[in-house]
């Protein structure tokens, strides 16, 4: 019931708010979720999440600007395999270890990323590319115009949100979640957590490429500022304060985080953003640690629990 | 001139020189870091800010104090040390008993709002801070021009590395902290105040960090982004170390240093990437890390 509300918002919203600003709070959410697939379901902390939004954005903005005919699709799908294959690789090193050994491996390994990034051609180093052509999606939909982006976007973003969903309440995601709770157990039971673990990674890793390459087709730009460890930060704030480990957490985060960025760059506190999103770090961890959406649901259980008394 | 491999000699040293002095910067903070994740087991997410901290100080309290180089080297630690104090007092303290990725979080948040702070007080970019008169100058060496500063700020490091190392690893009080990372409980039932250790371990670790930050104003330029470019470099210094080690983290911290001094050289596109490059190959021979202990 409630998605279905949330999916009749979703198309309606266009009609009300600015599209490309619609646009942007769907790719993080998607980049968010993605996140959130790894930090809520399996327990796994990974501070270098950027290097795979930034592989897609990348991967997709240059295929897209440098053969000006190829369709927008074809360019989305090659910048999510990109991902999913730098997933494999670092999800297959970065495993090995737990915690903070994990969270300081995704970040040192993403970090490598961003000197590639910095320094491949391809990249257009510190200028990163710029006027990445939309296209047309099956040579009907005109993605130029925003509203019909939009509709692209959401959809994108609906298949990926129900695949996620999909997977979390999958006997594989109940798998996911005994690893988070307890490694030795679920092992003891006879479970290969690491390739439970690594499938994790890589699908989160695809689904972050997916987000980056839909950002690219929306901001017609892919820059250092999507493999920079800031991004890695912001993604794992957006997920702290809407909920980790709930689905609809990241939806929330990115939306107040993203609207938030937006209406203080319009005003006199615009220096002021990284200070004020720092802060909500801070109070987030000390205060309220299960999000806004964990905590919801934390108040509507103890409401019920009252009423059957 | 004298030639190695093609490059002249000189060239070479200098750039083994300039690496050695990075990697005593190296040292220094992952072994704060490896101070404070010893025993607090929280990666210092705000290490790099503290260092920049550190170095701020210098150069505002030469400008509006008078504050001399020497003075400086002795009070900015203490003050910024304080500070940390402060902050595991009120802050990391509440969330001790949580998750350590918590700690990560919440120092990561401090660190933004130092930084941010700072980018909108001075801007982003850097000022100088002079190099002290005793120091100005340098040696003519057959093979190499060696600035007296530098030849200092390696002497310090590695000093004061070996000074922390001494203490943890050699006195009774070392061995009540790494008692206390074993087992907090047992520890305190002996009467030794864990909580106040705890506080100034993290005031140590920190009050390393703003060393550092001193010891580096005179070289680089003093801005508040200076700790955060520097601090990814060196969670990869304390991954291929060894969390923890405290000899793990001076021995790598210099060894990366001239390993990445020798890239440039030989091959200076991956000189920003040869330490995470060692990091990666380490990490499938030896996941626990070169002087970690598998978990």
């Amino acid at each position: 019931m409630l998605y279905l509300v949330l999916f009749l918002l979703g198309l309606l919203a266009p009609w009300v708010a600015y599209p490309v600003f619609l646009m942007k709070i769907l790719c993080f959410a998607l980049f968010a979720s993605a996140f959130n697939l790894l930090l809520g379901f399996v327990g796994l902390l990974s501070f270098g999440h950027a290097a795979f939004l930034a592989t897609g954005a990348y991967i997709t903005g240059f295929l897209l600007a440098e053969y000006p005919g190829l369709s927008p699709a074809l360019g989305i799908v090659a910048g999510t395999l990109g991902a999913v294959v730098l997933g494999t690789l670092f999800g297959a090193l970065a495993i090995r270890r737990q915690g903070i050994y994990f969270a300081m491996i995704t970040l040192a390994l993403a970090q490598m990323m961003f000197f590639f990034f910095i320094q491949a051609p391809f990249t257009h180093g510190e200028d990163g590319l710029h006027g990445v052509p939309r296209g047309e999606l099956f040579g009907v939909f005109d993605l130029a115009n925003n509203h019909t982006l939009y509709y692209v976007v959401f959809a994108i973003f609906v298949a990926a949100f129900a695949l996620i969903r999909r997977v979390v309440h999958s006997p594989f995601g109940q798998v996911l979640k005994a690893i988070r709770e307890n490694e030795p157990r679920a092992i003891s039971l006879g479970y290969h957590t690491d390739a439970y673990k690594l499938v994790a990674f890589v699908l989160s890793a695809g689904l972050a490429g997916l987000a980056g390459a839909t950002k690219t087709l929306v901001f017609q730009l892919a820059s250092l500022g999507d493999a920079s460890w800031h991004m890695s930060g912001e993604v794992i704030l957006m997920t702290l304060l809407g909920g980790v480990g709930t689905l609809l957490g990241p939806l929330v985060g990115s939306g107040l985080v993203i609207g938030l960025q937006h209406q203080l760059a319009q005003s006199a506190l615009g220096d002021w953003v990284s200070v004020i999103l720092g802060a909500i770090f801070v109070v987030c961890v000390l205060s309220f640690r299960s999000g806004i959406i964990g905590e919801c649901q934390r108040w509507i259980a103890r409401r019920q629990q009252r009423e059957e008394k | 001139m004298t030639m190695i491999l093609g490059i002249p000699l000189m060239v070479l040293f200098g750039q083994l020189m300039l690496g050695l002095i990075n990697g005593a910067f190296y040292a220094l903070l992952s072994l704060g870091l490896a101070v404070i994740f010893g025993l607090l087991r929280i990666i210092n997410f705000a290490h790099g800010a503290q260092y920049m901290l550190g170095a701020f100080a210098a150069l505002l309290g030469a400008q509006y104090l008078g504050l001399n180089y020497w003075t400086a080297l002795i009070v900015v630690p203490l003050v910024v040390g304080a500070l940390g104090i402060v902050v595991e007092r009120f802050l990391l303290r509440r969330i001790q008993h949580l998750d350590h990725l918590y700690g990560l979080l919440l120092t990561f948040g401090l660190a933004l709002i130092l930084e941010g702070t700072l980018v909108n007080l001075f801007g982003v970019s850097g000022s100088s801070y002079p190099i002290p008169e005793a120091l100005s100058g340098g040696f003519k060496l057959s093979f190499m021009f060696l600035p007296t500063y530098r030849a200092w700020v390696l002497v310090a490091a590695l000093v004061v590395c070996f000074g922390v190392w001494f203490l943890i690893e050699r006195t009774r009080l070392g061995a009540y902290l790494r008692a206390g990372t074993e087992n907090p409980e047992l520890v305190q039932a002996f009467g030794i105040n864990v909580p106040l250790m705890v506080s100034l371990t993290y005031g140590l670790g920190v009050a390393l960090a703003a060393f550092a930050g001193v010891l580096a104003a005179p070289l680089y330029p003093v801005s508040p982004t200076m700790g955060s470019s520097l601090l990814i470099v060196v969670f990869a210094v304390v991954v291929i170390g060894g969390m923890g080690s405290i000899l793990g983290a001076i021995l790598t911290g210099l060894a990366m240093g001239l390993i990445e001094g020798l890239t440039k050289v030989f091959y200076p596109e991956a000189a920003n990437t040869v330490i995470f490059v060692v990091m990666v190959m380490v990490l499938m021979l030896r996941p626990a890390g070169l002087f970690g202990k598998e978990a």
